[in-house]
């Protein structure tokens, strides 16, 4: 029989090698990304328009496009998503209507993203008339970051203690101002974790942009949200697989622009709440 | 005169009978102590005064509850609940500096004026005396505070609101001695401009501090008299037995 702390020992080294392989296929990414990728990055290559079929010049109309699509989504996503989320934990009693919505919301976070795209295409574009635009990409990506933003104001507003709000109205304060002063504000921290996650699920998919807004090749810059627009994560599809003889340090330069802004807004984003944590008084 | 008056009050929470036939007057500007057991349904009781029982799902009640003559659930709650303020068993400040908590109920009605917030906040720390404590660092947090102070500064809060009833739910039962002892003091204080219920575990505060002394017991109310007949002479055996600290 083998020694039980003998066991403990193998037991652990292996978790612990499982959770060591976490580690590996980030870091190869960034590597890669990285080692592949720096060379390109020059002044030019941020701040010019494509050139030569893609196959020359910047990539600025893209860096662009995304920002707006990212913002336009949240734009959109946030003050339904937040409200729902509100209505859903302060307000909502446990009716059959509600459970509804809630496997709704479970299930939206669930579709596909081109699920997503084709839907965006059929409503957006067709339907009303938005035609290929910024506002169709904008709504299609912000129906996808929804559920992300209410699950995740849902989980920060019930997080805030039931007893500040038994507090707050045995002041005689309403219900509403009790949400507005007391449990908005702590569970700030956490909302922005949401919309953070939404933006870099927004800025880094391709599918729901396909169909809706993405263009192929646009060297000037949208002018109003009506107009076509190139993203990052599409312009990297089209330069990999549809334009031949693309350099492969503009692919892996477009990669590291694309990573590198998720990375930074993520950045931002923890700045910020690490600012409310420490404000934060309980 | 009575501030309150309870007619065959019961409660249930699901199936769950809290409270059961209760009958009582609370008069203008006594200190009503209640004592009793755990589960005796005596911060049930409490709660009820200000409607805050109605957070609870599954809630029911039946009977009535009077306020100066007047049915509580005929008034707008927010106005209820200014009129009769509570200190929860926990100090439990608001995640807000010193000054915003006890400013905050103000606030909520609808006071912005500078000038008339700070003379509240004054009147209102120097009421719950905490006043020289505190005066130095309003604007710091809350969560500073040491326990007793910040059962305080919940009293001073609460008295912001210019409440006429003050509803006490253990208001100790976290606190040392001596901290106690000055939350005691304060309610003894209030007692000339507010009627204050105490609900409490601690029998000989109720004893140092009640006029008159209620005991709960299984939902019921055994026994309602003066402190000193309760702990003197008490009629029924239950109330006798459970102040000698016979059980609960």
């Amino acid at each position: 029989m083998m020694n039980v702390r003998l066991k403990e020992k193998i037991a652990f080294f292996f978790l612990f090698l499982c959770t060591l392989f976490i580690i590996v296929p980030v870091g190869m990414i960034v590597v890669l990304i990285i080692k592949k990728g720096l060379p390109a990055l020059t002044w030019q290559f941020l701040t010019d328009v494509p050139r030569q079929g893609m196959r020359a010049g910047g990539i600025f109309p893209a860096i662009v496009g995304t920002v707006y699509l990212v913002t336009g989504a949240v734009v959109c996503a946030l003050p339904i998503g937040l409200a729902a989320a509100i209505y859903l934990s302060e307000y909502a009693k446990d009716t059959l209507l509600n459970r509804i919505i809630k496997l709704a919301i479970v299930n939206l976070a669930g579709v596909p993203s081109v699920v997503y795209g084709l839907f965006g295409l059929a409503l957006f574009v067709v339907w009303c008339r938005f035609g290929a635009s910024i506002l169709s990409g904008s709504l299609t990506l912000g129906i996808m970051i929804l559920p992300i933003i209410i699950t995740a104001s849902r989980e920060a507003l019930e997080a805030v203690p039931h007893s500040f709000r038994e507090v707050s109205l045995s002041l005689g304060a309403s219900k509403w101002q009790t949400i507005r002063h007391i449990v908005l504000p702590n569970a700030i921290p956490g909302i922005i974790t949401g919309v953070i996650l939404g933006i870099g699920r927004a800025a880094g998919e391709t599918a729901p942009i396909l169909f809706t807004v993405a263009a192929f090749y646009l060297p000037k810059l949208p002018q109003s949200i009506f107009d076509q627009a190139m993203a990052l994560p599409y312009h990297l599809y089209v330069i990999s697989t549809q334009v031949p003889n693309v350099d492969e340090k503009i692919r892996y330069g477009t990669a590291l622009v694309l990573l590198s802004l998720v990375l930074c807004v993520n950045l931002i984003a923890i700045v910020i709440r690490y600012r409310f944590r420490k404000q934060k008084k309980w | 005169m009575d501030k309150f008056k309870i007619e065959q009050l019961n409660i249930w929470f699901g199936k769950i009978h809290a409270l059961r036939d209760i009958n009582l007057s609370i008069y203008n500007n006594e200190i009503l102590s209640i004592i009793g057991p755990a589960n005796s349904g005596k911060t049930t009781f409490l709660r009820m005064l200000n409607r805050l029982n109605e957070l609870e799902p599954y809630f029911r009640m039946s009977g009535r509850v009077l306020i100066d003559g007047r049915e509580i659930q005929t008034i707008d709650l927010e106005v209820l609940r200014r009129k009769v303020g509570i200190i929860f068993a926990l100090p439990l400040p608001l995640p807000l500096s010193i000054y915003d908590n006890v400013a905050y109920g103000p606030r909520m009605h609808g006071i912005r004026q500078k000038s008339r917030l700070d003379e509240i906040v004054e009147r209102s720390l120097k009421q719950a005396y905490i006043w020289e404590e505190v005066k130095d660092r309003l604007f710091s947090s809350a969560f500073k505070l040491s326990g007793g102070q910040q059962q305080r500064l919940c009293i001073a809060r609460t008295l912001a609101t210019d409440p006429e009833v003050i509803l006490f739910d253990e208001p100790c039962s976290g606190l040392d001695p001596i901290s106690t002892a000055k939350v005691e003091e304060t309610m003894l204080n209030l007692k000339k401009n507010y009627t204050i219920v105490l609900v409490t575990n601690n029998v000989k505060q109720a004893a140092r501090v009640g006029d008159r002394t209620a005991f709960f017991l299984s939902g019921e109310l055994i026994e309602l008299d003066t402190t000193d007949k309760i702990f003197t002479a008490p009629k029924d055996k239950r109330t006798d037995g459970y102040i000698r600290g016979k059980f609960g």
